[in-house]
């Protein structure tokens, strides 16, 4: 096997096609299960944070400086770290440290703060004027929630939860390199340590088309729902 | 009825405490047209949004149908807001629902009826306000005057008996801003809604208001029926908002053209005349020049105008005579008073 030179990245018959679609499979998995995670803490810390600001009781400045806090923390921890260090707690949550289920405690822990700033922000550009408009007709502060402030952002969160997922592919790959499966751990192993290039040119070439699939259908989902 | 009893608010901004509101008193009665006029920042917004209790006072009350709105919390001040429609400036619609699904929007909120009921109710208002075949257009396809009009039929949504508008018509041109004023005299007509109007526009309070209030710096300086302010204006910033209704040039152009025909014809004197009722449709004008022959006259500057009550206009003429016959100028100074026009002679400015 020629494994030198710029050729070897096109060799493809190298490429072993049934643990290459495994492996797809297992990274279009961690990223779609991680990212409705993502989703929804997201929303719910972004909704905590936007409810809490700008209030006078205690209560909620407290609960708002907490969240905010964790939410600046964990965005900060770079991904690698985080991964190692939750691996007790992953332990303890999944019952394993390797393959896809284990990556995702630190996919969603990692991603979901960066997502409820987005959420938090999205909330905050809407008019004050429409919140202001449902209070005036009588609407609970639950009403205006799922009335208002998720339709009403819905593009916003929808554009941010693009951008969110993407780079969570680019999480899964890393995730990979360290035991989680999928095509990043492919590319480590049977790609780079196995010296077989034609498999980690393939993995990448995959990898870059999830990324365009998820932007394309980001996109498209704003466009049908964007009616401003 | 809304009642405003010795209410002050005050805000604490970040440049220390701001008197927004000072020691109002008010009554609104049901079933009419109340407006309330006043310069930006004089308070008008904080003043309507404590009927729905968006606003709440510092000191004094605010009760609505004889409920403490100040007082009210909770389910008990939501429920109340069923009964109070509002609509905006900038009408404030949500983009994501269509025509009828805003129209539907304060149903859900009071749970009234099932989905075919709303929709069904949604459909009627649409129609009474004139937007049938719109219903499924989202609201960035419609003009302002539209939005206004889903506005209006939002805030009827749930049978109201009050209607607040908070500067309704300031984002519309002049065209559709009749036409909004005119669906919501047609709609306090119709259904007999209490309005509260606030305007920075005497056009405004003239054309469907019964009653006006003038706000200044927090404070109302003066209030009373419409036709009654706009025929003897007590306060300087009244007459201010008048004159900005009464004269259509600006008052300094109407200034420069009696300052040319003063000029030109020194013997000749310049008359304002204030019609108002029912005067407006008489032909005293013609009358005057008929009994006084002699007397020659040139309009200036006039118009005329429709109040809720009757009409209202102010006539700039000047009168000249052959062979300086003073004599018919005073005649016809006089008659016109015999006839209950206000006159004024204009006269050289010192
Ligand atoms: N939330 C607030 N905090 C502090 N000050 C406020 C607040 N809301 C209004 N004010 C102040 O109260 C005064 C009256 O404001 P308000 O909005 O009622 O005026 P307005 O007559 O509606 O003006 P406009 O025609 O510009 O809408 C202003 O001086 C304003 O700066
Ligand atoms: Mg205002």
């Amino acid at each position: 096997m020629n494994n030198n030179g710029f050729a070897s990245f096109f060799e493809f018959n190298n490429v072993d096609w049934t643990k290459m679609g495994q492996a797809t499979w297992e990274t279009v998995w961690m990223t779609v299960v991680s990212m409705i995670a993502v989703a929804i803490f997201g929303i719910i810390l972004g909704l905590i944070l936007f409810e809490t600001q700008n209030s006078n009781s205690i209560g909620a400045k407290i609960i708002n400086w907490v969240v905010a806090a964790l939410v600046n923390i964990f965005r900060s921890i770079p991904f690698i770290i985080l991964i190692v260090l939750l691996l007790p707690a992953t332990q303890a949550l999944v019952g394993t440290i390797m393959g896809p289920r284990a990556a995702l405690p630190s996919l969603i822990i990692s991603a979901a703060p960066f997502y409820a700033r987005l959420v938090q922000i999205a909330f905050d550009d809407l008019d004050h004027g429409v919140i202001e408009a449902a209070k005036a007709m009588g609407a609970t502060r639950w009403q205006i929630v799922t009335k208002v402030l998720i339709p009403e952002s819905s593009p916003a969160l929808v554009s941010g939860i693009t951008v969110t997922t993407i780079s969570l592919i680019g999480y899964t790959a890393m995730a990979g390199a360290i035991g989680a499966g999928g095509l990043g751990n492919l590319a480590y192993l049977d790609g780079f340590q196995a010296s077989n290039n034609a498999v980690t040119m393939m993995a990448t070439i995959i990898i870059v088309v999830i990324v365009f699939i998820f932007q394309f259908l980001g996109d498209a989902v704003v466009k049908k729902i964007d009616k401003r | 009825m809304i009642r405003f009893k010795d209410v002050s608010k005050t805000y604490t901004g970040k440049e220390g405490p701001v008197k927004a509101i000072k020691d109002v008193n008010l009554t609104v009665s049901d079933g009419k047209i109340y407006g309330i006029v006043g310069y930006s920042g004089a308070g008008k917004s904080t003043l309507i949004r404590m009927i729905n209790g968006l606003e709440t006072p510092t000191t004094g009350s605010v009760t609505v149908n004889g409920q403490e709105i100040s007082q009210l919390k909770g389910e008990a001040l939501r429920e109340a807001r069923l009964k109070i429609g509002m609509i905006f400036q900038h009408f404030d619609l949500l983009w994501s629902r269509t025509v009828l699904e805003n129209v539907e929007f304060p149903l859900e909120i009071s749970k009234k009826g099932n989905k075919e009921e709303r929709r069904k109710k949604a459909e009627e208002l649409i129609k009474l306000v004139g937007l049938q075949g719109k219903e499924k257009a989202y609201p960035s396809e419609l003009s302002g005057g539209q939005k206004q009009r889903v506005g209006i039929a939002r805030a009827l949504a749930n049978d109201p008996k009050i209607l607040l508008s908070d500067e309704a018509t300031s984002a519309l041109d002049p065209k559709t801003t009749d036409e909004v004023l005119d669906l919501l005299v047609d709609i306090n007509r119709r259904l007999g809604l209490t309005i509260v109007v606030i305007t920075h526009e005497m056009h405004v309070i003239r054309k469907i208001c019964d009653h006006v209030a003038v706000l200044d710096a927090g404070t109302i300086v003066e209030d009373g029926p419409v036709l009654d302010v706009f025929k003897h204006p007590q306060q300087a910033i009244t007459k201010r908002f008048v004159n900005q209704e009464t004269s259509t040039g600006s008052a300094d152009d109407t200034q420069v053209v009696v300052d040319q025909l003063l000029e030109s014809h020194p013997n000749g004197v310049i008359v304002k005349l204030t019609f108002h009722g029912d005067q407006a449709k008489l032909p005293i004008v013609s009358e005057m020049l008929r009994q006084f022959p002699d007397t020659n006259m040139s309009i200036i500057e006039g118009n005329i105008h429709q109040t809720q009550e009757g009409s209202i206009g102010s006539l700039y003429i000047q009168l000249t005579v052959e062979n300086d016959n003073q004599e018919q100028i005073q005649g016809a100074l006089d008659y016109l008073k015999t006839m209950r026009v206000e006159t004024e002679v204009i006269n050289r400015e010192q």
